[in-house]
């Protein structure tokens, strides 16, 4: 059942993002319980220096990250049938239309972003308009369309901040070791386990983050073969891009997790390092579906 | 003055659990009708493009043609749910044999306008279909959400009523697949 499948996903994420709560919440324990005086002003400071820069993000992303990957509009008269088949998503979602993209490239690619539902954007590459039918696009498209409807782009922007917290914290961390006096009689055992934790933190921060991305990636796949009620386009899609060689140049490495399937090609297979689930394993989700 | 307390607590709770569904009902009842909006919109839509069709296979298989743009123009005027449903079933099936017939015209299908049409045309059959089954899902939420206790109780005050399906054809989705 897709509706169960949905479901799944969304206890998955909550339950990440629970766990990377309590994670940082233990960073920051450790921190105060090794280095006890003045951190409390040091992860004040770092709070706030994260809220500001999610903040600044979180109102330009949509407009920085169509700047970095080159992309430009859309247009209703050179490329009808794209916008045309947008509109028809749209209505099947509920949702306002997005605003529309075009990135000129041969790679086969696509991405959502923006902060919500009014304020969206859906970038195609050039490559993708040439090889895909209409069925195999309208799958893409409801795709992005089930990220945006999601607020996916509010959860990476959470998970963002979190990872930053955790950076600076564990950076603190290991500059207060300088300056940090041996008298106090600590649990040493306690003190190794934290000291370590906090200089693991940003890897364990990442693999939540990445996580939560491989995450929202299977619901949205889920999401999109119930918007269009054809599992077929989708799945046909992500075979052709699959099978497809050519990178993507000019790519920033941070807005990788934004598209449907990861633009630098690396053939590990669903590593804890990847942003994307394996094409074949999604592929597999899908075919289970109902 | 416990008791009073633990009076005062019920009824708050009562309070928020009638807001609560209150709006729940007026969300989905509202959905219903902006489904209901955009289905009439792209049906209204498909009767602005159609004399447009008719237009550019003038002079194309005329005997083929007459029957069809017969079927095409047809409208009722009703109220009916599944009486509007099968008439737009019969101006879909019309509409998609009319461009399919203008397809095997060489020189028509190399027209850049009516590739413009066919495209707007297959692209607003699309957007019933998807604004059909949008509309469909609402009201089975709003249905299911009316008749589940306590919501019917609610519901009976507001006097909402069961909403009626726009009917689907189980297959529709695959025929418009073979036409293209």
């Amino acid at each position: 059942m897709i509706l169960k499948e949905v479901r799944k996903n969304k206890t998955k994420t909550i339950f990440i993002i629970t766990l990377f709560v309590i994670f940082v919440s233990l960073c920051v324990y450790f921190l105060s319980y090794i280095f006890f005086k003045d951190v409390f002003i040091a992860v004040f400071f770092g709070l706030v220096f994260s809220i500001i820069t999610a903040l600044v993000s979180y109102y330009n992303s949509d407009q920085m990250i169509l700047s970095i990957n080159n992309a430009r509009p859309a247009t209703r008269e050179e490329f009808l049938q794209l916008n045309v088949s947008l509109e028809a998503i749209c209505i099947a979602a509920g949702l306002p239309k997005p605003k529309l993209y075009v990135m000129d490239t041969d790679a086969l690619n696509a991405f959502a972003t923006g902060r919500n539902p009014d304020h969206a954007v859906i970038c195609v590459t050039s490559g993708l308009i040439k090889k895909l039918d209409k069925y195999e696009m309208e799958g893409v498209l409801a795709h992005e369309l089930s990220h945006i409807k999601n607020y996916d782009i509010l959860v990476s922007t959470v998970a963002i901040i979190m990872v930053g917290f955790v950076s600076i914290i564990a950076d603190i961390a290991s500059r207060s070791l300088y300056f940090k006096n041996s008298d106090d009689n600590k649990n040493p055992i306690l003190l190794v386990i934290g000291l370590l934790m906090l200089i693991l933190s940003p890897i364990f921060a990442n693999l939540l983050k990445l996580a939560v991305s491989r995450n929202r990636e299977y619901l949205a796949d889920a999401q999109a073969a119930e918007i269009t009620r054809n599992k077929e386009g989708l799945i046909n899609a992500l075979k052709k891009i699959d099978e497809d060689e050519v990178q993507m140049t000019n790519i920033n490495k941070a807005t990788e997790s934004l598209f449907i399937a990861s633009p630098f090609k690396n053939k590990e297979r669903d590593s804890l390092f990847s942003t994307h689930p394996n094409t074949k394993n999604r592929i597999k989700k899908l075919e289970n579906i109902k | 003055m416990n008791i009073i307390y633990i009076i005062i607590a019920i009824i708050l709770i009562l309070l928020i659990a009638i807001i609560l569904i209150y709006n729940h009902l007026v969300t989905l009842n509202n959905r219903c009708n902006n489904a209901w909006s955009q289905i009439d919109n792209q049906l209204k839509r498909r009767y602005d493009l159609i004399p447009n069709l008719i237009e550019v296979t003038k002079g194309y298989a005329n005997h083929e043609r007459q029957t069809l743009v017969e079927t095409v123009n047809k409208r009722v005027q009703t109220n009916n749910l599944s009486e509007i449903a099968k008439e737009s079933e019969e101006v879909s099936k019309g509409v998609k044999k009319l461009l399919a017939v203008a397809e095997s015209y060489p020189d028509l299908k190399a027209n850049e306008l009516f590739k413009n049409l066919q495209i707007e045309l297959t692209g607003t059959e699309d957007k019933i279909a998807f604004a059909r089954q949008f509309y469909n899902d609402s009201v089975q939420d709003f249905n299911t959400a009316i008749e589940i206790f306590p919501n019917n109780i609610l519901a009976n005050i507001l006097n909402y009523k069961s909403k009626n399906y726009f009917k689907v054809k189980e297959n529709e989705r695959n025929q418009v697949k073979i036409n293209l």
